[in-house]
């Protein structure tokens, strides 16, 4: 995974709540078995059916951030949608509420979700559209979310912090547990279930 | 002070905690399909790591099955080779698999169940939203994404904070003609589609408790179309009478020992939970959605919201969106919606009870004229079960096309899907703009409403009829 300290870029408004996976990427473009060339699904029924989409528009081309409304990424679990944002150019995705599973699947994948109060989004929307170019600092060192002025402080837990800081592999961080879960394993109940291949 | 069920199940799968880290949980099942898991055999092939507990990992092939020609090749290249990706990471990495044509295939959320894999206690997952479903037996179930596939194909576990806990109650016997949909829906539509953020919750009360295993998986299916991170109930007598005698419970002495532990799995009295919702069962009616997400329904005898008579700015927006792109006029009766399609299956209501209560409506009945029913089986199995009852002689003597097992129209990634502007009655789970097809427009539904939709052609319930 790639580090995550503190990034500077112009960023998209995109004024809608509940934009679930299937709209950040529909199922006909998950059938790929790579991890990357997803940009070309990211929002697809809404850049090929809206003219006017914020991702159509070319005052926003370039932008690295993405503001978007509350209960961002319900839905599906399905991890390409933060693939189709980051093979985008997105680094960071700022909402007032994330889905769950989405969130888990940005913070793995290096993509950071910042969770801001709904005024605050609200002012950064009208910021960003009165001039795109707005230079929008997301700073995951001093958790801070800043741009013309305004410094925002956002929560995200120590550990999460630590590993996108140093963009560790949280398979190797458990790899260094071996010997608990052979502990565990030999301690599980003898009824459970199991198969041979 | 006591232990909340989910408390229960998350502490005994602990394998190592450590102060300011994330607890680290062990698996006992993780279910695999062809959609999220290349990329994660991938990431190991990269690492050289094997998996490894091939012997606690099963997969299936369901989300790109056609169901129709289910035994041929896929047409589509690319959902082939998606599939032949599966069969091959199986072959190469020791992974049981239950591929297409196989008698125990099907959607990965009705066959662990079926074979007795999920079990009270347990802790489940796969790389599917709707892996909730199996908390409808006591166990701690939930979806992951890709990365954390490779994760738990690589160590078993996955480092996890432990969410919160919520109780949603509901006491009393469902009227007539509600079911276990309309259950979740009402609960859903009352809470939001992020109502649930943060939670494991558990659904309690005397209608859980009289609902069958199939009618229990239904609610805790959609537990995620609410936002929660998990959906259980407690298992019981009803749930242990499910389990007896499948092929992977246990047998003798152990079944004994099993359903003594399994009894343990239950919230105890003194316990408190985070958050509570609470409703009364005798007020719920049958439930459909009109927007385009699943929160946004109302009873099928109410009409198109107005977007204005919502006090949230961002409600209301969504509200508007929603219509505009269902093409609904606000006002409109539920009832006066006419379909295109109905489609009866998917992992929330694709299971044998699903069949036989639309079945039992559709007998001796005919499909509307210019309307398209799929009626398509959760697994072979439940597909062998509905025509050893003959349920698959009612479907297409009343027009109905009767197909072989996969996720099918619930998603569109096989070629079941709706054309641009195409709107469907569907037993599925989410009703999000384009989910069944570009274009297309989804009324979410329960079986029964579903069965009468394709009599009348109209949004309906049997008491319609």
């Amino acid at each position: 995974m790639e580090k995550f300290t503190v990034h500077t870029g112009t960023a998209i408004p995109l004024r809608r709540s509940n934009v679930d996976t299937d709209q950040i990427i529909p199922a006909v473009y998950l059938k790929r078995v790579t991890r990357t060339g997803f940009e070309d699904g990211l929002f697809n029924a809404w850049r090929t059916s809206e003219p006017d989409f914020v991702l159509n528009r070319p005052e926003y081309h370039g932008a690295t951030v993405l503001v978007a409304g509350p209960d961002f990424g319900t839905g599906s679990s399905r991890e390409h949608a933060v693939w189709a944002l980051t093979d985008y150019g997105f680094k960071a995705v700022i909402s007032p509420r994330f889905a769950d599973i989405f969130r888990g699947n940005s913070l793995k994948a290096g993509l950071l979700t910042v969770e801001l109060p709904e005024k605050i989004v609200q002012r950064l929307w009208d910021d960003i559209e009165a001039d795109p170019t707005t230079q929008v600092t997301v700073d995951l060192l001093e958790r801070q979310v800043r741009w013309s002025g305004e410094v925002h402080d956002f929560t995200l837990d120590d550990y999460t912090r630590w590993r996108l800081l140093e963009g560790l592999d949280d398979i190797g961080l458990t790899l260094r547990h071996t010997d608990a879960v052979a502990a565990f394993e030999q301690a599980r109940r003898p009824w459970l279930p199991s198969l041979s291949a | 002070m006591g232990k909340t069920l989910a408390e229960k199940l998350w502490d005994s799968h602990v394998v190592r905690s450590a102060a300011g880290e994330p607890d680290l949980l062990f698996i006992d099942m993780h279910l695999v399909h062809e959609v999220t898991s290349p990329q994660a055999f991938d990431g190991l092939r990269q690492a050289g790591r094997p998996v490894h507990r091939p012997d606690l990992t099963l997969a299936t092939e369901d989300h790109n099955v056609p169901t129709v020609d289910i035994f041929k090749p896929i047409a589509d290249p690319v959902s082939r080779t998606q599939v032949e990706t599966l069969r091959k990471n199986c072959a190469e990495f020791g992974v049981r698999l239950y591929p297409m044509g196989d008698a125990e295939q099907g959607i990965v959320h009705v066959i662990g169940p079926q074979l007795g894999l999920t079990q009270p206690g347990m802790t489940i997952v796969c790389g599917d939203s709707h892996t909730s479903t199996h908390g409808a037996f006591g166990a701690l179930a939930f979806g992951i994404g890709t990365s954390q596939v490779e994760h738990v194909l690589a160590t078993q576990t996955l480092p996890m904070d432990c969410p919160k806990t919520m109780a949603v109650t509901v006491d009393g016997d469902l009227p007539d003609g509600v079911t276990p949909k309309d259950v979740i829906l009402a609960v859903i539509a009352k809470t939001g589609t992020g109502g649930g953020q943060g939670y494991m919750v558990e659904y309690r009360g005397s209608t859980f408790e009289q609902m069958s295993m199939e009618g229990r998986m239904t609610v805790c299916n959609m537990s995620i179309e609410w936002g929660a991170r998990a959906g259980m109930i407690a298992p019981d007598e009803t749930t242990f009478a499910y389990l007896k005698g499948r092929d992977h419970a246990p047998r003798g002495e152990s079944w004994d020992a099993a359903v003594e532990y399994w009894k343990s799995l239950r919230t105890d009295d003194n316990a408190e939970f985070d958050a509570e919702v609470t409703l009364d069962a005798s007020t719920l009616a049958p439930f459909v959605t009109w927007g385009t997400n699943p929160g946004q329904g109302a009873p099928l005898s109410a009409s198109v919201p107005d977007p204005a008579s919502f006090e949230d700015e961002a409600d209301r927006v969504s509200a508007e969106k929603a219509l505009q792109y269902m093409g609904l006029t606000a006002g409109t009766p539920l009832r006066d919606i006419a379909v295109d399609t109905v489609f009866v299956g998917s992992c929330t209501n694709g299971r044998i009870e699903d069949l036989r209560s639309v079945a039992k409506v559709i007998e001796g009945r005919q499909v509307a004229e210019g309307v398209r029913m799929l009626v398509v089986p959760g697994s072979m199995r439940v597909k062998k079960q509905a025509e050893d009852e003959g349920l698959d002689a009612i479907f297409t003597a009343a027009g109905a096309e009767w197909r072989q097992a996969g996720c099918s129209m619930c998603l569109g990634m096989n070629p079941d899907q709706l054309q641009p502007g195409e709107r469907s009655a569907s037993t599925s789970n989410r009703n999000f703009e384009g989910r069944q097809g570009k274009g297309g427009r989804t009324h979410l539904v329960s079986p029964l409403v579903a069965a009468a939709t394709a009599v009348t052609g109209h949004l309906a319930s049997p008491a319609d009829l």
